[in-house]
This record gives structure tokens, C-alpha cells and sequence, in this order.
């Protein structure tokens, strides 16, 4: 087998395939009868040039990096966490119940870590099912994910509607974050020191976010137990005979992923509404699937990739404000592409480009 | 409850797991031949949209089942491309499928109709109208057989007697023809199809178009026969229950078709008995009923009673040898 120089494979071909996505996207803008141009432009004020348009970006990045990491973790060891919906999910339970039960005594210095130890077990534990299944009694993870997707949404509707929904509310919502419990937002903290951005729900969980960038680096790429993994994950035979604890190793590393997905909720719930909403994760839980996999489940490309797609989320809920016939739902299209092209047909252009490097290689 | 509450109850339980019935059968056709399908609820969606939008433009609910057809055997052909000729990851494939067809849906209807996503309400001579079996006059007197032929058996749209029709059709296809048993050979041992001398590639396509045709219909039936027009993530997730309905029948069109009548069953239920006290438990709420097939199915695939086996070749795209 050949193998393809660094460039192409990491920089060329993922550019091809997302330029094809967005050409389709383009094509359908263009029957649609508008300009692909005027709606890229729109976009991309939207996204970077407005007053906070920058700050939205990064809080929907924040939670795509989350939820980005916690899909790539599962697949260094070819698992294929679906999950990370429903693992955010729980993980706004994780933290409001933490948030409930203590913040009016503690101060907020350790709420906010324990909110976050909440909202991580909770993802952890609802990942924790499905791993176990798969490692011991062998029922395949992509299913039980999805099924455990659903499971979660209907406990959570019976919570949010029950027994934890705020009196005097018609839709279901919980019982409210208090400050004690509630991220700080950028803009009013770097108001204090004087510095004054545009007001947007960006808070600190984007740094917290890079802090587990870092540490998934760290965990994969420079630990025994991150060998261990990526052995599994190339070759489970190989990694059993070489003495590595297979399905204890499944278990931990769908925690770990679930744990990253939970971890999401700290961004939306404790750091912009203060409170769990009915489906809160919306989306954002397979969006990460789209960013593991554009970002080739490495934290620097995870980075990038949920960049891209913060600011098709926030330049694409602009679209609803200019065009009248086009929606924010155009960049759910987009990302369907983007997944298809760089995810389904990622071969495509690869015995192609084998072809012609091999040439190049005679020459 | 009396008999007619019952017959009230089973005849709801049928029409939601018509849509459920259809794509379970397009599920186990596609996972039959080695195709993972978790791309059904895109498959589904889109077929509604279509349905929906082309009965509106044209006035006829055939033109939109034949609409709701394409547009679903179209995603099932972008998944065949993805999967089959360029061995791609079959599980990304129809997640993107399912978040393409929620985001062109929406697209596409704000394109077409600018009602939010919504497309315009259907007259009755739009839809799919429920048919009355011959014999409902006669047998009306009847006790017992009358009302269970008035009530459960007559009374509903094309759709439900296709999807009906279309479990001992799918099992005839698969036990009783040729094609049928390369189809699950192909499933099972793609290299003994191929070592035999028929193409992998285009069995497993010819699987992939049965299954687009199913859901398509199952698509028109939500918006053309059991709603009157397509509503934004109107599919509301049946396409991964007839996934589950599917593996909880352990890919047997048979067994396929009971989990549907009885997922089917739980919601109309659920829906029936919402607010109701039972006996000994109490008040159950709707939320827990709904939850109840994703619940069966995993407790089944954790091998706790009974054993799901897939087909042997399921995920793993098939390689010519060189």
C-alpha cells in the first residue's frame, strides 16, 4: 500500500472534501435563487464582524469542542460514541443537581468545580451503560447510544416536566441556576478590569474547554494508558495479546467520552441560561461527530474544526435576519455534506491521488 | 374498557406502526445484505417532505407517494455511493444523511412554501382517504367479527394495507426466490457471492432501492395519510424505534413486524391511557411507556432474554480480492 505524503492527506484531501460540501451548499443556495456569495458574506459577518458576533462563535466552539473531543476519544479506540446527545444532556442534570443541593452554601470558587465533577459523572454514567454492554456482554455501542439518546430525552422530559420543573413555567424548565453556581461570562468579567467587549454568552468554559484539549493530548498521545488505547483501537486482537485489559479499556474510555460530552453542559447551562431547558444539547452532541472526524479526532484539529462550525452556527442563524427564503437551517444542510464528504466519502479522492503520486514517484 | 375501547386502541396501534412497519422492512432488507441503515429516519423524513410538498403542487397524493419515493430511494443510493462503491464508514454515512434530510426539509420548504418550514395544510382530496373493505355494511350486525372488521381491519389508508402487505412480501422475497437467498449470502459471506459469479455491488444496491421505496412510503404516509402535511422533524425519531423494532425482531420479518405492532401498541397505550390511574402501579407517566422500546431493545442486545445475532458481513464494505 502506498502511502500518501502528510500534505495531501492531512491538508489537501480534507480541503477537497470540504469544498465539495460547500459547493453543493452553494448549488442549492443558487436554486433556491439567491447568491451564494451574498450568503457566505452574510455569514461571515455574522459569525465574526458584528458587535458579539465573534462571542458567539467561540460559545457555540466551546461546546463543540466538547462534545468534538469526546466523540474522538471513543473513536482512538474505534468505538462509535453516538451518544454525546444524550451524555450532555445528563450532564446538565449532573450539574443542576449538584447546583440544587449546594449552592446556597457554597461559595461559588468550589461550586463551579463541583458542578462540573457533576455534570462530567453524569455524561460518564450514561456512556458507562453502553461501554459495559459492548465489553462485556457484546451488544453493539452504536446502537445502545442511540437508544440510550432517547432513553435520556424521555427521563429528562419526566424531570424537567416533574419533579424539577420550575413552578409557574408553562414549558418545561428547571429550577434556576443561582450566581453562586453560574459561570462567569467574559464580557462582564473583563468589564471589571475595564475591558470592554461586546456582550455575548461566552463564559469561561472556553477555557476549560482548552484545559481538556490539552489533557486528551496529554491522556492519548503521551500516556501508557493512551498507548494502550490506540492499540486497541487499531487492532483489538493485536492490543489482547499484548496484554491490555480490552474491555476494562472499552468501559474507561466510553467514561472518559461520555465525561467530555456531560462536560458540554457547564458551556449552555451554567454559562449562558442558568437553568436545563427541554433539549438543550440540540444538536450540538452530533455536530461533534462532525468535528472528531473534520478535525481527524486530534485536539488541534478539533480546535478548527469546531471553529468552522461555531461560525456556521452562529453566521447561519444571521441568514434568518437577511434572506427571506433562506434559513439557519441551511448550515444543518451544510453539515450533513460536511459529514458526507468528509466522513462517508473521505476515500473518494484517495486512489486518485495514490495514482498520481505514484507517478510522480516513477518520475 | 370495553371491546370497542380495545378495537379503538388496536386500530391506533396500527396506524403508528405503519411508518414503523415500513422502515423496519427497508431496515432488514438493507442490513440483510451487510448495509448498516441507520440513515431510515433521514430516509423517512425526506419521503414525507416530498410527499407533502409535490401533493401540494400538483393536487395528488400519488404524484407526492411517487415524489416521497424518489427522494428517499435518491438518499439510499447517496448512501449506496458512499458505502458501497467507495467503502465508506456506513454508520457516518447515515448519520449525514439524517442531518442532511433535517436540514433540506426545512430548506427546502422555506424555499418552496416560506411557512416556516411548514408546508400548506392538505384538502381531503390531497390525501391518501381512509377505504372502506367490502363487507362493513354486512357484517355491521355481526357481534364480535363486525365491529373488529369495521373498527380495526377497515377504515385506513393505502399506506397501512402496503405496509401490511409488505412483511410477507419482504419474507417471500428473502426465503422464497433467488434473489432473495444471495441477498442474505451477500450479508453473510460476500466472498462466496462474488467467488459464484454475481456482483456484490449490485446486490447490495438492488437491497439499498428496496429499502429507499419503503421508507419513501412510510414518508408519504406520515404526511399524506395520517398528517395533512409535513411539519418540521415530523419523523420525531420512528425512524431509529423501527431500527430498534428491527434488531428487536432479530432481523426476521415475522418477529419484525410483532416488535412494531408492539411498540406501536405501547404508544397508543400510552397516548389512551395518559392520566388514567392503573391498578397496583399507579399513574404511569407517558414519558416512561415511550421510552419503554429503546429500553426493550437493549436489555434484548445485552442477550438478557434471547440472542440478537446481525447478519455476519454487517458493516464491513467487501473488497474484490486482486
Amino acid at each position: 500500500m502506498t502511502r500518501l505524503p502528510a500534505w495531501i492527506e492531512y491538508l489537501l484531501i480534507p480541503i477537497m472534501n470540504l469544498a465539495l460540501a460547500f459547493a453543493v451548499a452553494a448549488i442549492v443556495v443558487m436554486l433556491i435563487g439567491e447568491s451564494p456569495i451574498d450568503a457566505l458574506t452574510v455569514m461571515i459577518n455574522g459569525a465574526f464582524v458584528y458587535e458579539g458576533a465573534l462571542g458567539y462563535t467561540l460559545y457555540y466552539t466551546t461546546s463543540l469542542i466538547f462534545t468534538g473531543l469526546a466523540v474522538s476519544v471513543a473513536f482512538h479506540a474505534s468505538l462509535f460514541n453516538i451518544g454525546a446527545e444524550g451524555q450532555a444532556y445528563l450532564g446538565g442534570l449532573g450539574a443542576l443537581l449538584v447546583a440544587l443541593a449546594l449552592q446556597d452554601w457554597l461559595p461559588i470558587i468550589l461550586m463551579i468545580p463541583l458542578c462540573i465533577i457533576g455534570a462530567a459523572a453524569f455524561g460518564a454514567l450514561w456512556a458507562l451503560i453502553p461501554g459495559w454492554l459492548q465489553a462485556y456482554r457484546g451488544s453493539h455501542i452504536v446502537i445502545t447510544t442511540i437508544m440510550f439518546n432517547f432513553i435520556g430525552a424521555g427521563i429528562m422530559v419526566g424531570l424537567l416536566s416533574g419533579s424539577l420543573m420550575r413552578p409557574g413555567q408553562s414549558n418545561p424548565e428547571s429550577l434556576l441556576f443561582e450566581d453562586s453556581a453560574r459561570m462567569p461570562q467574559l464580557h462582564s468579567l473583563l468589564g471589571e478590569l475595564g475591558i470592554e467587549i461586546g456582550r455575548s454568552p461566552l463564559n469561561l468554559s472556553i477555557v476549560f474547554a482548552a484545559f481538556a484539549c490539552f489533557g486528551v493530548w496529554l491522556l492519548i498521545w503521551r500516556t501508557r494508558w493512551g498507548y494502550a488505547l490506540r492499540a486497541m483501537g487499531a487492532s483489538e486482537p493485536a492490543a489482547h495479546y499484548a496484554g491490555v485489559p480490552v474491555p476494562r479499556m472499552i468501559v474507561t474510555a466510553m467514561c472518559i467520552s461520555g465525561a467530555l460530552a456531560g462536560m458540554m453542559a457547564i458551556n449552555t447551562v451554567m454559562g449562558d441560561q442558568g437553568k436545563v431547558t427541554l433539549g438543550f444539547p440540540a444538536g450540538f452532541g452530533f455536530t461533534g461527530i462532525a468535528v472528531a472526524l473534520m478535525g481527524r479526532s486530534h485536539p488541534v484539529g478539533i480546535i478548527l474544526a469546531a471553529l468552522l462550525f461555531g461560525a456556521l452556527l452562529q453566521g447561519g442563524s444571521e441568514l434568518d435576519f437577511e434572506f427571506q427564503t433562506i434559513t439557519r437551517e441551511m448550515v444543518l444542510l451544510i453539515q450533513g455534506l460536511i459529514i458526507l464528504f468528509s466522513g462517508a466519502l473521505s476515500l473518494m479522492f484517495v486512489p486518485w491521488m495514490e495514482r498520481r503520486f505514484a507517478r510522480k514517484e516513477i518520475a | 374498557m370495553t371491546y370497542l375501547d380495545f378495537l379503538l386502541v388496536f386500530d391506533s396501534a396500527l396506524r403508528l406502526a405503519t411508518p414503523l412497519i415500513l422502515c423496519a422492512m427497508a431496515g432488514l432488507i438493507s442490513e440483510r445484505a451487510g448495509i448498516v441503515d441507520i440513515g431510515l429516519e433521514g430516509k423517512l423524513l425526506a419521503g414525507a417532505f416530498a410527499a407533502a410538498a409535490v401533493a401540494t403542487l400538483t393536487g395528488s397524493a400519488w404524484m407526492g407517494l411517487c415524489a416521497a419515493i424518489a427522494s428517499s430511494v435518491f438518499l439510499s443510493m447517496v448512501h449506496g455511493f458512499a458505502c458501497i462503491t467507495h467503502k465508506g464508514e456506513q454508520i457516518i454515512s447515515g448519520i449525514a444523511i439524517n442531518i442532511l434530510a433535517s436540514g433540506a426539509t426545512v430548506v427546502a420548504s422555506v424555499a418552496l412554501f416560506q411557512r416556516g418550514g411548514q408546508t400548506p395544510t392538505l384538502d381531503r382530496d390531497e390525501r391518501f382517504s381512509p377505504i372502506d373493505l367490502p363487507g362493513v355494511d354486512t357484517l355491521a350486525d355481526v357481534p364480535w367479527l363486525g365491529p373488529l372488521w369495521k373498527e380495526l381491519i377497515s377504515g385506513h389508508t393505502i399506506p397501512v394495507y402496503i405496509a401490511l402487505i409488505s412483511v410477507p412480501l419482504i419474507w417471500w422475497l428473502l426465503w422464497r426466490t433467488r434473489f432473495g437467498l444471495r441477498l442474505r449470502a451477500v450479508g453473510e459471506m460476500p466472498a462466496a457471492i462474488d467467488s459464484a459469479g454475481v456482483s456484490v455491488t449490485w446486490l447490495r444496491y438492488r437491497a439499498l432501492i428496496i429499502a429507499g421505496i419503503l421508507c419513501g412510503i412510510a414518508g408519504a404516509f406520515l404526511s399524506t395519510a395520517h398528517g395533512a402535511g409535513f411539519v418540521r422533524e415530523m419523523s420525531a425519531g420512528k425512524g431509529y424505534i423501527a431500527l430498534a423494532a428491527m434488531i428487536f425482531g432479530k432481523w426476521k420479518p415475522w418477529s419484525v413486524l410483532a416488535a412494531c405492532l408492539l411498540f406501536g401498541f405501547l404508544e397508543a397505550g400510552a397516548n389512551r391511557m395518559q392520566g388514567t390511574p392503573l391498578p397496583i402501579v399507579g399513574e404511569i407517566p407517558i414519558e416512561v411507556v415511550l421510552i419503554l422500546p429503546y429500553v426493550a431493545t437493549v436489555i434484548l442486545l445485552a442477550g438478557f432474554f434471547g440472542k440478537a445475532i446481525p447478519p455476519r458481513a454487517l458493516g464491513t464494505p467487501y473488497r474484490k480480492e486482486r
